[in-house]
């Protein structure tokens, strides 16, 4: 029972880490763009939807929709204003940017929140359980967690191949400049894509705030599992990055059982060895 | 910013008289300035405080860094955020050879450049099936990696880490003697030591940078950089070059690190791979500078130089100005200052391009 107990809590975690990666792979795709500072925005995310909860006293569902919307806003913007005018053949100017991001935004939060650790409010609901067969508990939250994922990767699903925005996203990501032929102003889109990436950041930041603590310098972590997340499943494929989170999770999980100590380094662990075994991941897309 | 290449020796005469220069008369004076100013810092322990040759050790480690970032990601194409990995193992092995093998700190440094270089060789095939900027994340897992092992590893005192023993500089090979040149105390003689050190590497890898950067395999990687596909038809390996680079970059980031530990005498796995300390500044400098000019890092490092010495103190709000300044270079003066000035004025001390001369 031990061992099915590890692999469901690893299982569930990998929704929290697909969560991650989801907004990483989604500029990614579209644009060619990595973001250096995504985990950065997670954090940024989970204080604003902090700020709203404790501040305001808002409740989390209103605090997150307001985040949501702020930090659309802010992808929308810092695309515009900002990445745009070094988006191009060399990859440099925009992963130095958003490195430059990911250091102004932890050193940001830290001058406003200090270097606490924080935990977003759930009420009972974080600590409640479910009792699926004899010894078997599953947390609702991190259940929870695993089913927004799902339900965001057919969002974005739809959004794709069903939607004439979807439709825009790849022919941009095909062919930006056949795509500016047909009328498609790509700016817009690529605005749109950084924005919805940010938005699903906030989703994320909820999950992941509401079963660990989060402080301003954590932004990387959540960067480099997202990544991880990515890689294992195989570029261009937001199941496999769904699987590939919770490969990443297993790992996480397993390692912890031998040693705490060793819950971060089994997943990178897991990572090199996938790369080494499946340099494409382990469900590439077939279109890639 | 020494000249060794003489340009004319590079000139090969071709049909019509005409021949291919690098070097240009600028560019001579600059060596010759360059050599005083070398040998200047050579002799300046004889008369500098003791705050100066520990500022200069800063300055120097970090310019050795910028300069091998910049030749990884400027030349190699090779864009990495993860060369703390290096900086710590070469800490490390420092303190593993002299702590528990009882090593001259001076013959631990190159084993801890070998150590890192022969890390770098069995990790960069792994990396490099990484795409373009996924590489740049890649390269910092491994340093995390390195992180993590070296918190486990309990005879360096794990994740607090630990100080070098007196005993382990008290008797380094070169103390004596530096004591008595220069009549001073051992721990003053150590930092001389260390300066004179770091002002090898760092003369030493602009040296070799600038020499590579002019080669024929250096003018190979420009040309991969313009187009791989063109570059490939005339046969130039690029996936070699890159790789040699790699692992020379990472043997040179390898000794920096140790050089580096020798100097703080204490270590610890977050401080060693520290990704504000060994890469945050180091692309800073890099940016300031001028990204793919040798002269670039070398106006970024005093820029950084100064900035520490006056905003240090605020910590945070140090770090956060750092972060707007390099993203607002990046945004209206990419090639960085000495890159626009040197392309708006046409004045480049160490020049790469290759011009036609009739003779």
């Amino acid at each position: 029972m031990a061992v099915i107990d590890t692999l469901v809590q690893g299982a569930l975690l990998g929704g929290v880490y697909a969560l991650f990666a989801l907004g990483l792979s989604l500029i990614f795709g579209v644009m060619r763009l990595v973001n250096l500072a995504h985990g950065d925005f997670i954090v940024l995310a989970a204080f604003i939807v902090l700020v709203g909860a404790t501040s305001f006293g808002l409740s989390l569902p209103v605090a997150t929709l307001i985040a949501v919307v702020a930090m659309f806003c802010l992808g929308f913007a810092l695309q515009r204003l900002v990445l745009e005018a070094v988006l191009g053949e060399d990859i440099m100017p925009p992963l130095l940017i958003t490195f430059g991001l990911s250091i102004v935004i932890q050193n940001g939060l830290l001058l406003g929140f200090g270097a606490d650790s924080r935990r977003l409010d759930a009420g009972a609901f974080e600590t409640r359980s479910l009792e699926v067969v004899q010894g078997l508990n599953v947390g609702l939250a991190p259940l929870l967690a695993l089913i927004v994922a799902i339900a965001v990767i057919l969002l974005l699903q739809l959004l794709f191949y069903r939607t004439a925005l979807g439709r825009a996203f790849r022919a941009t990501s095909d062919n930006p400049e056949i795509a500016q032929l047909m009328g498609i102003d790509h700016r817009n889109i690529y605005a749109v894509a950084v924005g919805i990436s940010l938005a699903v950041s906030v989703i994320a930041a909820v999950a992941f705030g509401i079963r660990a603590n989060f402080d301003p310098a954590i932004g990387p972590a959540r960067l480099l599992y997202a990544f991880e997340a990515v890689i294992i499943g195989g570029l261009g494929s937001l199941w496999g990055t769904l699987a590939g989170g919770m490969v990443l999770g297993i790992a996480q999980t397993v390692g912890a059982r031998i040693d705490p100590e060793w819950q971060i380094l089994a997943g990178h662990l897991a990572f090199l060895l996938v790369l080494f075994l499946q340099p494409r991941g382990l469900f590439p897309a077939r279109r890639a | 910013m020494l000249e060794r290449a003489n340009p004319v020796s590079e000139s090969r005469v071709g049909e019509g008289g005409w021949r291919v220069v690098v070097g240009t008369r600028l560019s001579r004076i600059a060596a010759i300035v360059a050599a005083f100013v070398v040998v200047g810092l050579v002799v300046l322990p004889a008369f500098a405080s003791r705050a100066l040759i520990q500022d200069l050790i800063f300055v120097f480690t970090m310019l050795a860094l910028a300069q091998l970032w910049n030749v990884l990601a400027g030349w190699g194409g090779l864009i990495t955020v993860g060369q703390q990995a290096f900086v710590g193992l070469g800490g490390y092995v420092l303190f593993a050879a002299t702590v528990l093998a009882g090593l001259d700190p001076l013959l631990a440094i190159p084993l801890a450049g070998l150590f890192a270089g022969l890390v770098a060789a069995l990790i960069g095939p792994l990396l490099f099936r990484l795409e373009g900027p996924y590489f740049a994340i890649g390269s910092w897992v491994v340093a995390e990696v390195c992180r993590l092992l070296c918190a486990q590893f309990k005879p360096l005192g794990g994740g607090t880490g630990t100080s070098l023993p007196n005993v382990v500089t008290a008797n380094m090979w070169g103390l004596k003697p530096v004591q008595d040149l220069l009549a001073v105390r051992a721990p003053v003689a150590r930092d001389v030591i260390v300066y004179w050190l770091t002002l090898v590497v760092v003369v030493a890898t602009i040296a070799a940078i600038y020499a590579f950067a002019r080669s024929r395999l250096g003018l190979a990687l420009a040309a991969t950089r313009d187009s791989m596909a063109a570059s490939r038809s005339i046969g130039i390996r690029a996936h070699r070059i890159r790789y040699g680079l790699w692992i020379v970059c990472g043997v040179a980031t390898g000794i920096v690190g140790a050089i580096v530990y020798l100097q703080k005498a204490r270590i610890s796995p977050d401080a060693a791979f520290s990704v504000t300390d060994w890469t945050a500044y180091v692309l800073f400098i890099a940016v300031i500078g001028g990204v793919r000019t040798i002269e670039g890092p070398v106006v970024g490092v005093l820029l950084l130089w100064a900035l520490q010495h006056y905003l240090a103190q605020f910590g945070s709000l140090y770090l956060l100005l750092l972060g707007l300044i390099a993203i607002v270079m990046m945004l209206f003066l990419p090639k960085g200052l000495w890159g626009t000035f040197a392309e708006r004025a046409d004045i480049h001390l160490m020049p790469l391009r290759r011009r036609l001369r009739r003779s």
